[in-house]
């Protein structure tokens, strides 16, 4: 039993090895081996993303809860402008035509 | 085959290292292949694990003694369901478990991950790696489940308080819990290492936080119950330090499930969201050091161990750590928006948040006070239930009205005039529910009036919004009330499965008030033939039964239960005695009235030489609803779960702009 044990114990050990060794027994000699990562401008497309992903959200929030009731006309006159405003300025903001590159990352948030 | 288990186990220890130290150092240098490698060393940890893990499982089904584990926790006349389970009634076991479902959650989430967020996976695999290698270390090198000896004849047995069906799931539901919130915890640190201060790590956590919050609490009414028919003592939930371990947790992992609604919807709190996931996973790591060290005095803690120290020491590591990275990331963190005003569903949150952080921590504070006087002045102190019944209400009665007032107040900032319509509804019922109840005496308590009170506020506001809502969905889409009730929920899940799992904790509260405030006991010694009554059931002690079981001997006191004059039928009440193990066990008997949610209790507290029996009756109005909460706050979960087709397509669309951004 002791044998057996250690020689599924061996395959075992050998088999995570080869799965643990893979991506170098795949790709000994990669072109390029540089792990992507965002750099300042894809973070901060990121951000802007977020940002009009928060707007629109916070958008049609706003419209439900007025339907519904939460949100008197009053507050939802007063709410709507500003609301719009940023959406729109987020939407603009993300569009890839809007303005060059360089401006955008330097863009304050 | 010890030496399988004990290779595989040494095997899970190098590999989980191996993603450690690779795994930090391609993520620090951005080498592709080594973090891929680092991956691939947590999928392999995960196959050996599972190697353990068959070891075991397979000698506990052979009955093979010469593992001192399974001739610890098993014996032969041990019926298969519970050998099975002996898996995780020991401590070795059970260590095992946390490794093998913290690897396979581990594997899991990044391989689900690794294509949508590489770069931050990249930091995730030593965060993981490094709790792995601490299970993995604990297992090989302090508390083995695959020590040898020379084997015995038979095992000494299980628990017979852990031979309950309930122990088939609720020890695992647990443990899915504790182990899942490692993985919100993994990627928060992850985002903060890689200096990625957006809201992909909450976005690929977002699911996995909800499973483990919900296998937590499930996991813990399951115990309730287990506590409820097994323990015999007439209650579900005792404070005891290791209950409180799995709350802790869950208040925390609670508070976050709601915070990070307002990084999502306003990107505001990202300190406090890291710093609550932090908490949970250092809470959930305490529940275990809790259970497993027997360091306090507990139903739970089976056994004195040398695991103490071990556990204190990492759960310091991660705490420091995790605290020293987020000082260090302050400055990324800093929030751009402002609360607008202090009366918006934002703000309501945040009471929210700091009224389960409060909680969490005095319960803490109450769990380890008994150490600490121990270590200070060397007597334990034991802070018992009028400490935490008394945190409860100052905490738990605003948390329960704030669950009524939330849905009500629009993001952002909510006008006096806008407040009074929303109001005016959920606080008319509520006002009327707790005229009612005065009527009805329910005064007797005025912590259950109150609580009652908010309950009905609570269902009423929730009712109100799905009404509200529908109503409003209809006037969009036209067609049938339930097709526009469908689209409602379907379009928004997680706040309706919400309402739904608010509606879970108004059942428990009701359930819970009801069956402590308002309950009856009677205690009384009985000759066969002989009566008592309680409330408005009668009970006679008819004949004692006994009666031969697979590995136990049963002894069943009948009587004969009439409700209000007439006869309902007969209920069994006693014990059981194990000789293997040497232990008897209360066996109680529970009659239901489904209509109204009460039991009626039979503890057979003592069966006298002489014949009589000394029987405890309990009457528990309403208690039934904690466990009908159990399954709400289920459906509920699996809503807010529930993949929606609408928000994977405002993702896509996100990282898709994302990608057309850079390129330009």
């Amino acid at each position: 039993m002791t044998a057996a044990a250690l020689a599924i114990g061996a395959v075992l050990a050998c088999a995570c090895a080869l799965f643990v060794a893979l991506p170098f027994l795949r790709e000994p000699d990669p072109v390029e081996d540089r792990l992507d990562e965002p750099g300042a401008l894809e973070k901060r497309a990121l951000e802007l993303a977020e940002e009009k992903d928060r707007a629109l959200a916070a958008l049609k929030e706003l419209e439900f809860d007025h339907r519904t009731g939460k949100i008197s006309d009053e507050d939802y006159r007063e709410l709507i402008g500003p609301l719009r405003l940023r959406v729109a300025e987020a939407l603009r903001a993300l569009e890839p035509q809007a303005e060059s590159t360089e401006e955008r990352v330097r863009a304050p948030s | 085959m010890p030496e399988l288990g004990r290779a595989a186990l040494v095997l899970c220890l190098g590999l989980a290292l191996y993603a450690l130290v690779a795994g930090g150092y391609a993520a620090a240098t951005r080498k592709r292949r080594l973090a891929r490698s680092a991956q691939n060393a947590i999928f392999a940890v995960f196959a050996s694990s599972v190697v353990a893990a068959i070891v075991l499982l397979a000698a506990l089904l052979r009955h093979d003694f010469s593992f001192t584990y399974v001739a610890e926790h098993t014996s032969r006349r041990l019926p298969t369901p519970y050998t099975i389970s002996a898996f995780w009634g020991g401590q070795e076991g059970s260590l095992l478990l946390w490794l093998l479902i913290l690897t396979g959650l581990s594997a899991l989430a990044i391989a689900l991950a690794r294509r949508t967020a590489a770069d931050l996976v990249a930091w995730v695999v030593p965060v993981l790696a490094l709790v792995a290698s601490f299970f993995a270390f604990m297992l090989v090198a302090v508390s083995s489940p695959f020590a040898t000896q020379v084997a015995p004849a038979d095992g000494a047995g299980l628990n017979p308080s852990l031979q309950n069906p309930y122990m088939m799931i609720h020890p695992p539901c647990l443990y899915l819990g504790y182990v899942g919130l490692t993985i919100p915890f993994a990627f928060a640190m992850g985002a903060l290492l890689a200096r990625r201060t957006d809201e992909l790590w909450i976005v690929v956590t977002r699911r996995w936080t909800l499973v483990a919050w919900t296998a937590l609490g499930v996991g813990q009414l399951l115990g309730a119950h287990w506590a409820y028919v097994e323990v015999g003592w007439g209650g579900y939930y005792a404070w005891d330090p290791v209950e409180n371990a799995a709350l802790m947790p869950w208040l925390a992992a609670t508070a976050f499930l709601h915070s990070v609604m307002i990084q999502e919807k306003r990107g505001m709190l990202k300190v406090w969201n890291v710093l609550l996931v932090t908490l949970a996973f250092c809470l959930s790591l305490f529940g275990t050091f809790l259970t497993r060290s027997g360091v306090v005095s507990s139903i739970h803690s089976f056994t004195q161990s040398p695991l103490g120290g071990w556990f204190l020491g990492f759960i310091c590591l991660i705490a420091i750590g995790s605290l020293a990275l987020i000082l260090n990331r302050l400055p990324l963190l800093r929030s751009k928006t402002r609360m607008e005003s202090l009366v918006s569903r934002e703000a309501t949150f945040l009471y929210n948040n700091l009224l389960l952080v409060a909680l969490s921590l005095t319960i803490l504070w109450g769990v380890i006070f008994p150490i600490l006087t121990e270590a200070v002045r060397g007597e334990q102190i034991t802070v018992s239930a009028p400490y935490y019944n008394f945190f409860l209400r100052i905490f738990g009665l605003p948390l329960l009205l704030l669950m009524g007032l939330g849905p009500l107040v629009a993001w952002r900032r909510a006008s006096l005039r806008s407040l009074g319509r929303s109001f005016a509804w959920p606080a008319g019922i509520a006002l009327a529910v707790g005229i009612v109840l005065l009527l009805l005496g329910a005064g007797s308590s005025w912590i259950g009036l109150l609580a009652y009170t908010f309950s009905a506020f609570v269902l009423g506001s929730i009712g109100y919004e799905f009404v509200r809502g529908t109503r409003a969905r209809r006037a969009l889409t036209g067609g049938p009330w339930l097709a526009a009730f469908s689209e409602l929920v379907a379009r928004n899940r997680r706040r309706y499965g919400g309402y739904i799992v608010h509606a879970a904790v108004v059942l428990l509260a009701i359930g819970v008030v009801g069956s402590s405030a308002y309950d009856k006991v009677s205690e009384q010694t009985l000759s066969a033939g002989e009566s008592m009554s309680i409330g408005h059931y009668g009970l006679t002690y008819d004949r004692l039964v006994r009666q031969q079981g697979p590995n136990d001997t049963e002894f069943r006191a009948v009587l004969d239960v009439r409700k209000d004059g007439s006869r309902i039928g007969t209920l069994q009440s006693g014990k059981n005695s194990y000789p293997a193990e040497q232990q008897t066990s209360n066996e109680v008997g529970i009659r239901t009235d489904y209509l109204t949610g009460e039991d009626l209790f039979v503890i057979t507290d003592q069966i006298n030489p002489n014949g009589t029996i000394a029987f405890k009756v309990l009457v528990k109005p309403l208690v039934n609803l904690i466990w009908l909460a159990g399954f709400v706050f289920l459906i509920g979960s699996l809503v807010a779960l529930w993949p929606s087709a609408v928000e994977q397509r405002r993702l896509a669309d996100r990282y898709r702009e994302l990608r057309v951004y850079a390129r330009a």
